[in-house]
């Protein structure tokens, strides 16, 4: 598929002093959105409220709707008119959200959902952050499917994964999560927009064939079905339901199995091509810090401070969460010499799972937990970083969870 | 001509002159027989709805139709057109989307009553209220079909479901008088029986502009009549032949149905209010002037 | 070609009219669920059930009285299955 380049009218080059809501709203503009929906809910509200001041005077709307489930729905109508759309929320919001990032999911409509987390479970912390949505933005809808998702860690990288994510949306034709945190979104800087004909777009994969030829889910090699857009003579379909090639509701184990197969796999044989990480000081580390979004500027600082007590710490940081970057992860588990594995994030132990799964206990693999309402101490994470470089087994973080219970 | 085909009559110069079907065009024939049981009245009203849509002289790759889930959400996957069979619920919001980002296109939302009005009822009076330029066709036959007859926001008080088996007490809801207070600009309600005042009634609504809502009382003999005791398809066909009370213009908090009773059909709202996006238009130009750019929405990129 | 006769082209079907029918019904069995809409509905009576069944196990219509067919299409409005339309008999003719 042949890139081209963002229209100018929706990029806002230059360099401005933006907060990660800001910055995301400019992101999907860059990309091409010109259709969101959504529901008011603090920290994520910011984004469409830039949104309906700008899109006006670029050729397009916001839309908002009665709850999270019309807003995630209505931005998948007009996907299916011809729209790039995406709709933001926070940790309720995104509950109410699952049922249609799985009908997104299995009719391969290519959407945005941006998720700016705080405190939780139900209404918890509103205006304060949390990383604990992790987990459900990878299994939230009921059933198998494959999402993707990415975790910026600053209003820039706000701005660079929200056209990513776009992009991604439009390759795979998969339901695409930026899941933010509220410290990311309100927090402001310096954010640098280029011009529009340095920023990639990955075009819709509109179909070529004639209607005669055309089946809406006939998938190319690269398992991804060509689309068509309502109003153009193609007379397809579309259904939640198990579906065969041409969309038509077909519930019987072999349809299941082919569908549901290739909804996996044309994210999961990518998954390594995927992968997006930033990695500080790995190169001689005995200790590999985990973290994303805000929680990887915390640990950024542990690894120099632990550096400066003479313990080889290095920091790797996914910036695409979901497919998780297994390869590396892999490499970095049977380095020789390696005393092990830190996770620090803003929840009890979420992506901490998946590292243990892939490590697989070839070496410890310490959980820095926080359950959120503000980022961790560097402390805190140093005293993991130095606890697992000595060999002993439990994060500081986890005995301060079990001794608030005792 | 197939075997399995018949032809009587005498029409004049053969039976293999018989133009087709007027609907055939209209329908994904590889997919016939439908889902549909025995005397079940939604394929009535599909049949009602292709003949509208033919006469409206629409352009048919203009035209989709969104449905929810249940017997009639099952309606969008038989008809030859852009088609979306979307959540429990959530074809109205989903329509609105769709209306909104390609206004070209006429979307005709084709659902049941629990789909609309129970799991959806929030969103129907919401886009009533803003009167998105939405064809509202609501198959209302009194309970959930697809899983097994249950209390529907419709069942009449002392009808039997199989979540009320004795006894409805819940009172229903009256589905012209909602419509009508959301904002509605037009409101029919007709019956299977009634289908050429129905196929008329969709055409109308097909040309008018704002959210319009046509309510068709439905039979469902397998679960509805078949535990109520109330035979037949057909049986039911006589019931509305025989109770249905044409009243146009009737106040629609007159119209509630009770258990058997008599049913008000007829057009109650036929009124003229701008829609969601001329009332979109006119405050942005006002606010906006030459900076409003209008609302076409396009996938922006560049090659 | 000369047009074939009625009788040639469906012997059995078509009794000698007494008149000249002005419709004419088209059923397609296999999609018939004898629900009997379109025999109660009917403005001349004119249908009724088949003794036959179809694949599908269910009697589907037929007329009984052909020359009193209309064409005017009532039993295609009410057909839930659209399994049988009518036609005048000016719309039969070949263009």
């Amino acid at each position: 598929m042949k890139l081209a380049h963002a229209d100018p009218a929706g990029v806002l080059t230059g360099t401005h002093f933006l907060d990660g809501d800001q910055a995301c709203c400019e992101g999907a503009l860059a990309a091409g959105s010109r259709f969101a929906a959504g529901y008011p809910i603090t920290p994520s509200t910011e984004i469409v409220e830039r949104f309906s001041q700008r899109v006006p005077q670029i050729g397009g709307m916001f839309l908002q709707m009665e709850d999270e489930l019309a807003a995630s729905i209505a931005i998948q109508g007009a996907v299916w008119a011809g729209a790039k759309s995406f709709t933001v929320t926070s940790g309720p919001g995104f509950s109410l959200m699952m049922e249609h990032i799985g009908y997104a999911a299995m009719t391969e409509t290519p959407c945005v959902f941006v998720d700016v987390q705080r405190g939780g479970p139900s209404t918890g912390l509103p205006t304060l952050p949390a990383q604990a949505d992790m987990m459900q933005a990878r299994w939230g809808s009921h059933g198998d499917y494959q999402i993707i998702a990415l975790c910026p860690s600053s209003p820039q990288e706000c701005f660079d994964l929200t056209v990513h994510a776009f992009n991604l949306s439009e390759q795979f034709r998969v339901p695409v999560l930026v899941m933010m945190d509220e410290v990311v979104g309100h927090m402001t800087e310096k954010v640098v927009i280029p011009p529009a004909e340095q920023i990639e777009i990955y075009p819709r994969r509109y179909t070529t064939l004639p209607p005669n030829e055309y089946q809406a889910f006939q998938a190319e090699d690269d398992l991804v079905p060509q689309f068509a857009r309502a109003g153009e003579g193609y007379h397809f379909h579309v259904t939640g339901l198990t579906h065969d090639e041409h969309g038509y509701p077909a519930m019987n184990v072999e349809t299941q199995h082919r569908l549901v197969a290739r909804l996996m796999e044309k994210i999961r044989r990518n998954a390594e091509a995927l992968a997006r990480n930033e990695e500080y000081r790995l190169d001689d580390a005995d200790v590999v810090v985990i973290a994303y979004g805000i929680t990887a500027r915390v640990a950024m600082r542990a690894v120099q401070m632990a550096r400066e007590r003479g313990v080889r710490a290095g920091l790797l940081r996914p910036q695409v969460i979901w497919p998780f970057p297994e390869k590396r992860l892999r490499e970095l588990a049977e380095r020789n010499g390696l005393a092990g594995f830190v996770v620090a994030e803003m929840n009890c132990g979420q992506v901490c799972y998946e590292v243990e799964r892939l490590v697989a206990g070839r070496v410890p693999v310490l959980l820095e937990p926080h359950t959120g309402g503000t980022v961790h101490k560097p402390e805190q994470i140093l005293d993991a970083i130095l606890k697992c470089s000595a060999g002993l087994q439990a994060g500081t973080g986890t005995q301060a969870l079990q001794e608030v219970t005792r | 001509m197939s075997e399995e085909q018949m032809i009587a009559g005498t029409p004049e110069g053969g039976a293999e002159c018989l133009p087709p079907n007027p609907v055939e065009g209209f329908l994904r024939s590889e997919r016939m027989p439908h889902i549909w049981c025995p005397g079940c009245g939604i394929g009535t009203t599909v049949n009602c709805f292709a003949r509208a849509l033919l006469q409206s002289k629409l352009d048919l790759n203009k035209v989709a139709v969104v449905s929810g889930i249940g017997c009639t959400g099952r309606v969008a996957g038989y008809v030859n057109l852009d088609s979306f069979h979307t959540t429990h619920g959530r074809a109205i919001p989903f329509a609105t989307g769709m209306k909104l980002a390609n206004p070209d296109l006429t979307v005709v939302v084709y659902s049941g009553d629990g789909d609309l009005i129970s799991i959806g009822g929030n969103h129907f009076i919401h886009a009533a209220r803003r009167n998105v330029d939405l064809k509202i066709i609501c198959i209302n036959n009194f309970t959930y079909g697809m899983t097994g007859g249950q209390l529907a926001p419709t069942t009449p008080v002392t009808a039997i479901s199989s979540t009320t088996p004795y006894g409805c007490y819940e009172q229903p809801f009256n589905l012209p008088n909602l419509a009508e207070s959301a904002g509605a600009v037009y409101v029919a309600r007709w019956t299977t029986y009634h289908v050429r005042q129905l196929t008329h009634s969709i055409g109308e609504a097909l040309r008018k502009k704002g959210f319009s809502f046509i309510e068709i009382v439905s039979q469902c003999p397998t679960l509805y009549e078949r535990r109520n005791k109330l035979g037949d398809g057909l049986d039911m066909m006589e019931y509305f032949k025989e109770s249905s009370v044409v009243k146009h213009g009737a106040a629609t908090k007159e119209a509630g149905i009770g258990f058997q009773g008599p049913i008000t059909v007829g057009k109650f709202v036929d009124i003229e209010r701008p829609t969601f996006l001329d009332l979109m238009d006119k405050q942005m130009t006002r606010t906006l002037d030459a900076h409003y750019t209008g609302s076409v929405v396009e996938d922006h990129v560049r090659g | 070609m000369s047009e074939p006769s009625v009788n040639e082209a469906k012997p059995s079907q078509v009794p000698p009219p007494a008149r000249k029918a002005r419709g004419a019904i088209h059923v397609t069995r296999n999609r018939c669920k004898g629900c009997g809409f379109c025999i109660a509905f009917c403005p001349p009576k004119v249908l009724e059930f088949s003794e036959e069944f179809s694949e599908q196990g269910y009697h589907f219509p037929r007329l009984k009285n052909p020359d009193g067919c209309t064409g005017c299409d009532l039993c295609g409005l009410y057909c839930p299955d659209f399994a049988i339309y009518g036609v005048m008999q000016k719309y039969g003719k070949k263009q």
